[in-house]
């Protein structure tokens, strides 16, 4: 029954079906690894939204505005009077103008 | 059976042979028709086809980009943009009970009559309920999950230090373009291109595919400003008080990199809160520094003596005939408020004499005074790039008469923007060089344009340094622990063409002014509490910005702390 030709047919075949079967496997894998990329991305657009919106809040808590604020009146911070501060000299001289 | 196989064998017999071969002949047609039309539409005309395939999976969708932050020079972000949602509704599909509409109108902050009377409006098919709602709220409104009632992404823009740079940083409209200020000018690096993308999405919406990009989008750039935030909050506190304190109409500080010519601060008073902006007066809106003009009075005066020194007309030690306060040129009279008989070049500018200056104007042609004040930026562009900067008039020298080559040598007939001012000063906190304006930060020092020699540099600022001396007419400029030179200004304002008594107050200097590091003007616009010199209003808002602001740069110290001097009679008044 098997004669020479038939038996090249059938190897044939059967590779083209496990051909046809891998592409239908690959591009379904092809697809999930497609839908996880998009949600991956989608996450490093939020991401993004988030940085900026965290940029945002935390320039917002450090304005010089209210860091002054709570810096005199929570703190009870204030310049030192000129009188009390006290130059301290190097040994060679590096004040002042270069 | 039988009967029936010879009855129809009788009916076939009887018909006539070329029917079966018509028969034939049009089932092969009408398949060679199907054959014709089956290639046509499979093989020739296929688009239409594939076009209607394509469209029940491939979808075409926008890819946003968003617009770029603005931050300052040490990557303080002064402009952001975040994404934020906006709520509208299809008034003819939308369906909900009065309990729901309450939910929803709770959510938005609105009164429940309004939010019906919008989504019930069958007249239309679009309209806004809510636009720029923060994403807690816009999660409630998406899980209320009501038909008709949707939500769209949109950015809004926020500026953090809000009011201290609103006039400087301008503002974006709805749909995020620049609409005044810096915002403007940038448009194009700041604003983002959306882009477009092909996708193939399968029955439940999901993207399985990226079948190609279209168009890439591209993300608008972040743009780094010369700005401080520190110095701009400096800036900004200390010309509030004085705006304030004086009742003035308003006031403007400019603060440059003495050294690079780099604007460090740009501060407007009154101004507007630029993340809430309900109403805005045009006067806010202003940008004074920058495009407002004003006569600017005596701190033109050193740019006069400057151009005699260089020409050698005059030495700093020359002595001039002031005249007791009042010179007559033709049918007009110059006056100084404080007549002395005779004054060194050096102290015209130190007691900011009208009378010496003119008299130091007339001693040259018009045509090199001229040069040499465009040469010193008057009337010329500061290179700012601010939209609506306003150039000033520095009218050409073939139409000067005596009297206006005299007034213009302490600033009468002439106008400037504040921030041209501080750019002419570059000339002497610098070598003699006009540096260029930046708004955005350099990573170089430019070179400038020379104007005058070291020489005469070097002696300018030994006058302007007296200026701010007891005897001057600014010592209230000083600032402790470091030496500064600066001039006062104070002009009346020209209205339809005549002056009136109402004044401009004005201050430029720099500082350290034994290596200068900082330049400083300021202009207070109608003072109303009866001070309005330069030396009384403008000068204190020098000082105290030059204070903080070389104390928070670490600057070292030229002076002693205790270099501050009272001065000891009145503080030399100027009129103009």
């Amino acid at each position: 029954m098997f004669r020479n030709g038939n038996v090249l047919n059938f190897l044939l075949l059967a590779a083209v079906v496990v051909c046809a079967l891998s592409v239908v496997t690959s591009q379904h894998k092809a697809r999930k690894l497609f839908v996880k990329l998009q949600s991956e991305k989608e996450h490093a657009r939020q991401m993004d939204v988030e940085w900026g919106q965290l940029q945002l809040e935390q320039s917002t808590w450090a304005t010089p505005a209210r860091v002054e604020k709570i810096a005199t009146q929570q703190l009870q911070m204030r310049l030192p009077k000129n009188e009390q501060i006290q130059f301290v000299k190097l040994e060679s001289d590096t004040r002042a103008n270069k | 059976m039988n009967y029936t196989v010879s009855a129809h064998r009788d009916t076939v017999a009887g018909l006539p042979g070329w029917r079966a071969t018509m028969l034939f002949a049009l089932l092969l047609s009408g398949l060679a028709g199907l054959l014709v039309r089956g290639v046509y539409l499979q093989g020739i005309r296929n688009d239409f086809l594939q076009e209607k395939g394509n469209a029940r999976y491939s979808r075409i969708i926008e890819v946003g980009a968003h617009r770029g932050m603005i931050t300052d020079r040490n990557g303080e972000p002064l402009a952001v943009s975040t994404p934020v949602e906006s709520v509208w509704a299809s008034p003819p599909d939308a369906e909900a009970d009065s309990q729901q509409v309450r939910q929803l109108a709770q959510i938005l902050g609105m009164a429940p009559e309004e939010l019906k009377n919008k989504l019930f409006d069958t007249s239309r098919d679009f309209v806004y309920l809510k636009r720029h709602l923060p994403p807690d709220q816009s999660g409630k409104v998406a899980s209320l999950n009501l038909p008709g009632v949707s939500l769209q992404r949109e950015y809004r823009r926020y500026y953090p230090a809000g009011e201290e740079t609103a006039q400087l940083l301008g503002f974006t409209g709805q749909d995020d373009n620049g609409q005044e200020g810096l915002e403007l000018s940038l448009q194009e690096k700041l604003a983002g291109k959306s882009g477009s993308q092909r996708v193939i999405k399968d029955r439940r919406g999901h993207i399985v595919e990226d079948a190609g990009n279209l168009h890439a989008p591209k993300p608008g750039s972040n743009i780094v400003l010369s700005l401080d935030s520190k110095v701009q909050h400096l800036a900004y506190r200390e010309l509030e008080g004085a705006v304030r304190e004086h009742r003035a109409k308003a006031g403007a500080v400019v603060v440059l990199d003495a050294r690079s010519g780099e604007v460090l601060a740009l501060a407007n008073y009154p101004a507007y809160n630029p993340n809430n902006r309900g109403k805005i007066s045009s006067q806010a809106m202003r940008n004074r520094a920058i495009a407002d003009l004003f006569e600017p009075g005596s701190t033109m005066k050193p740019f006069t003596v400057a151009t005699a020194i260089e020409q050698g007309k005059v030495r700093p030690e020359t002595l001039i005939n002031t005249e007791r306060g009042v010179y007559t040129i033709g049918n007009k009279k110059i006056h100084d408020s404080h007549p002395d008989s005779v004054l060194t070049v050096a102290q015209v500018i130190q007691k900011s004499s009208n009378v010496g200056a003119a008299k130091i104007a007339l001693s040259m042609e018009a045509d090199v005074l001229w040069q040499s004040l465009s040469n010193s930026g008057f009337g010329m562009q500061t290179g700012s790039g601010f939209p609506g900067e306003a150039v000033g008039k520095l009218r050409a020298p073939k139409t000067w008469r005596p009297i206006e080559q005299a007034t213009m040598s302490y600033g009468h007939g002439i106008s400037v923007n504040l921030l041209q001012l501080a750019r002419a000063y570059t000339i002497f906190a610098g070598d003699g060089e006009l540096k260029s304006i930046s708004m955005l930060k350099l990573d170089t020092v430019p070179s400038g344009k020379k104007v005058f020699s070291r020489e005469t540099v070097g002696a300018l600022r030994g006058m302007l340094e007296l200026a701010v001396q007891p005897g001057g007419t600014a010592p209230l400029a000083q600032v402790a622990g470091y030496r500064v030179a600066g001039k006062t200004g104070t002009a009346h304002k020209l209205e339809n063409g005549h002056y009136v008594n109402r004044y401009v107050a004005s201050f430029v200097g720099f500082a350290p002014a034994s290596n200068p590091r900082l330049i400083v003007a300021v202009m207070i616009d109608e003072p109303g509490n009866g001070q309005y010199y330069g030396g009384l209003v403008a000068a204190p808002v020098f000082s105290k910005v030059v204070g903080e602001v070389l104390r928070a740069f670490n600057v070292p110290n030229d002076a002693p702390l205790d270099n501050v001097l009272a001065p000891q009679e009145d503080i030399v008044k100027e009129e103009v």
